[in-house]
Parts: structure tokens; sequence; C-alpha cells
């Protein structure tokens, strides 16, 4: 399109201020940007509070989207659900009983345990939801993997609880406003988490990569144990996360680890429970750098 | 006259006996749909990649590219404070990039004076390929090649978009110049 007349402004003074105020206005607000940019590398949370503000200010909508997102899940899966009813239920039908069997064993596992445990004199601590709140949006356009629960900390939520889904683990709170809060997703290249193989005592990091898929990084290097299906589960350690809770399937080993698939997707999850953070003393204990004393 | 043509004392808004443009209305559109678009990307639930295109950005790009002079130099530094407070990237990446991206195309502009659509989409896509990887370099997170590959999907989306952008543009552009009663 030809360009409009308004750049050249003639002999008229105030066009020609107007024009430079413009552009003056608009450089000095590159370099604030620069600056700002450069605050929050150093301080990524300075402007939590407006942007929880901000997530605030749109959760009626989201809310809603998040409500009707669910629902029309759930219509298509009723639609697709008749696709081959017939060989689904029959083969449905067989599964239901074989984990019915599975369900009473485990239920002779899990008698056993207590009794095990009751010998042992441990106390099994019973852990509550803070909250229980919908994920009502997330940062689809960033490359960073955010996502934002319709709770805060009016609900009770703090800054470090972990977040799950009935699945498995989905994140960590990483930013806390009255009614909302950001939650670091698992996938996110800044999260990492202890975890360990689940069928026996293998411990690992699994750290995101960035492209949805996540790292798992052996601690005990060596010949690598690990094979593609293998579940991962939290171990605990860091003081965050209870152990225990389903994190990710093995699809592939590298050199010193290999790559997994989370099995909560947060894009198939409704609602999510913030579970109190499992061991305070330990996780601050984490989080001190080594070269300051803990405070008792 | 009327009997000849009864089209004949109105133009694409309108017609001009006793009808003129809201004042308000076009100055609110052009902003209004660019504020929506940037909170537009919050809805869709986390994904595994990055894939919905940066919506704000790309309908400044089409203000900006289809109708110039409309939108003023500094229109990036409010525009991308609020972006900031819903993208997820570090709070300042939107002000300074979109102030530069504003900056750049008056350059470009003044270069090359005349150009066609085809040129307009090119730009674009420039821009939002620069941008997206400023992105993922400025994430506050570590840049990976797995990030940067899982970047494509988004790219090319973004890129599509941009004519459908320009035709909204266009449409939100007639409705903004609609002509309405005097009272």
């Amino acid at each position: 399109m030809a360009p409009t007349g308004s750049r050249r402004s003639g002999y008229s003074r105030r066009a020609q201020y107007n024009l430079f105020t413009g552009y003056v206005i608009a450089g000095i607000g590159a370099l604030i940007g620069a600056i700002l940019l450069a605050l929050s590398f150093f301080q990524p949370h300075l402007f939590g509070g407006l942007r929880g503000t901000a997530q605030s200010g749109v959760s009626p909508a989201t809310e809603t989207a998040a409500s009707v997102r669910t629902g029309s899940k759930g219509v298509w899966e009723a639609i697709s659900g008749y696709y081959r009813a017939g060989s689904k239920n029959a083969e449905l039908k067989r599964e239901n009983e074989l984990a019915r069997i599975r369900l009473a064993e485990a239920d002779a596992v899990r008698q056993e345990n207590a009794r095990l445990k009751g010998l042992l004199e441990l106390q099994d601590k019973e852990t509550k939801p803070v909250a229980v709140a919908r994920l009502v949006g997330s940062s689809a356009s960033s490359t960073r993997r955010f996502a934002y629960l319709g709770a805060g900390a009016r609900d009770g939520v703090a800054i470090g609880m972990p977040v799950r889904s009935p699945r498995g683990v989905v994140g960590r709170i990483l930013e806390v406003a009255a009614d909302s809060s950001r939650v670091l997703l698992l996938t996110d290249t800044e999260s990492v988490l202890p975890v360990r193989r689940a069928k026996d005592e293998i411990v690992a990091f699994a750290e995101g990569r960035g492209d949805g898929l996540l790292r798992i990084k052996l601690i005990n290097l060596g010949i690598n144990p690990l094979e593609p299906g293998d579940v991962f589960v939290t171990s605990g350690a860091g003081g965050y996360y209870p152990p225990g809770i389903a994190v990710a399937i093995l699809t592939e080993t590298t050199d010193d680890g290999g790559l997994a698939r989370i099995i909560s997707d947060p894009a198939a999850t409704d609602y999510v429970a913030v579970e109190p953070i499992y061991e305070p003393e330990a996780a601050v204990g984490a989080a001190t750098p080594i070269e300051r004393e803990l405070d008792e | 006259m009327e009997r000849n043509d009864p089209r004949s004392r109105t133009d694409a808004y309108g017609s001009r006996i006793n009808r003129s443009h809201s004042r308000l209305l076009a100055n609110f559109v052009p902003w209004a749909s660019i504020v929506i678009a940037i909170v537009l990307p919050v809805f869709p639930i986390a994904t595994a990649m990055p894939l919905v295109p940066p919506l704000g950005l790309v309908m400044l790009l089409a203000w900006r590219l289809v109708r110039p002079g409309l939108l003023p130099v500094w229109a990036g530094v409010p525009l991308g404070l609020l972006d900031d407070l819903y993208s997820g990237q570090p709070f300042g990446f939107a002000v300074f990039t979109w102030s530069l991206v504003m900056l750049g195309i008056e350059i470009l502009e003044t270069r090359m004076p005349w150009r066609s659509y085809w040129q307009d989409w090119f730009t674009a896509a420039m821009v939002i390929v620069s941008y997206l990887l400023a992105g993922w370099l400025l994430s506050g997170g570590q840049p990976t090649v797995h990030s940067l590959v899982a970047l494509f999907p988004q790219f090319v989306l973004t890129v599509l978009i941009f004519p459908i952008a320009a035709r909204l543009v266009a449409m939100l552009d007639r409705v903004r110049l609609t002509r309405w009663k005097v009272l």
C-alpha cells in the first residue's frame, strides 16, 4: 500500500513536533523494554504480582472456556465411543475382569504393607490437597511451558507446592496471585524433578526438554539399565513432591539415561489438585545455597 | 439521480448524506482488536510444544502493514506491556521487541515506499521468524536445540495466519469507518 502523507509534516510546527515525539517515545519505549527484560532475567518474580492481577482479570472468561472445553471433549468422547462399540465392549469386559483380580491382589498387598509398617512403627501421613481447581489457561504461544490455575493465595496455594492430576504429576506452583496462580509444567526447560524407576531403586533426574519430552538423566552412571516402557515415579528427594506419583514412561534410551513421555498430559486434564509441600524442612534445605548455613 | 442509481450517494462505508464516521469507533477498533488478540492465546490449554501463533503481534503487524499511518510509531510500547502480562515470556520482552518492530517497519517504509501484498507478507514473515527466534533465545529458560526444532510448527502456522489477519484487518477497517446517522 502506498504510504500515507502523514510522515511529511510540511511547515506545520505542531505536526513536526508530534511526529518527532512519536519517534522519541518509541525509542524510549524500546529502551525501557530492554531494561525491564534485563531486570526480569535477574529477578524473574519481580513482576509476578502484575501478571497475577492480569490473569485474575480474565479469569471469568478463562474459567468458562475451561468448562466448555472439558464439556465438549466429553461429547466427542461419547460420540467416538460408538465407533466399533461391540468389539471394544468385549475387550473392556476382559480387561475389567483382569483388573478386578489385580485389585484384590493389591488390597492384599496394601494390608500386608500396613501390617509391616505397623511393625516398624512408621506413620503414614495422609496428605489432603490444599485446593482442587481447573487449569484455566496456558502460555500457548511462548517457548516456556506455563499453565494458569484457577486457585490462588486465597485458597491457600503457595509457591513450590506440587500440582497433580489423577494420572500423575503436572508441575509445580511458580507464582501466586489472589485468585490464580502460575504452574511450571514438567516439560518446561527449567523444570527438574527427582524420579526413580517404579520397579526398583534406580534414581534419576527428569528434565524438561522444551519439546514435550522429558530427559531422564541417571545419577549413577555406568551401564544404562533403562529400557523403553519403564515407568518413572517421583522419588521424594528434594522434599517438594510426595514419593510414588507417576511421572513419565521411557520411550528411547540414550547414553546417560533416556527420553520419556509425561504420563499426565496437562492438555488432557480436567481438575488438578494442589498438594502441600511434602517435607517443607527438606525443601528449604534444598533451596539454600551450599555456601550459606541453614539456620535452625 | 437516485432513480438511475440508488447507490449514487453512498460509498463503501454507507450513505454520505446526514451520515458520518464515528470518531470513537474509528479510534477504538484497531486497539481493541489487538488487545483481544493478545489475550486469546491464554485460552488453549497447555500443549506440549509452543503451537499457538503470537496473535497480538500478528494483529499489530497486520494493522501496521495493511493500514500504514493509522497506528502511531509508539503503539508497540503500551500494547507490548499488555502482552508481557499474558504471554509467559520474561516481562519486558514484548515492550522491547514490539517497539523495535514498529521502528523497523517505519524505516523500511521510508526506504521502500511502494509495496505490494506479497511484499507485505514477506516483511511480516521475516518479522515473525526473527521475533520467535528472539523469543526462543530470551525466554528465560535454557535455549536447547530440541526446543528450537519444536518451534518450527509455530513458525509455519504464524506465517500462514498473517494473510487471514490481514483480511480480518481489512474487514475491521470497513467496520471502523462505517457511517452512522449524525444527530
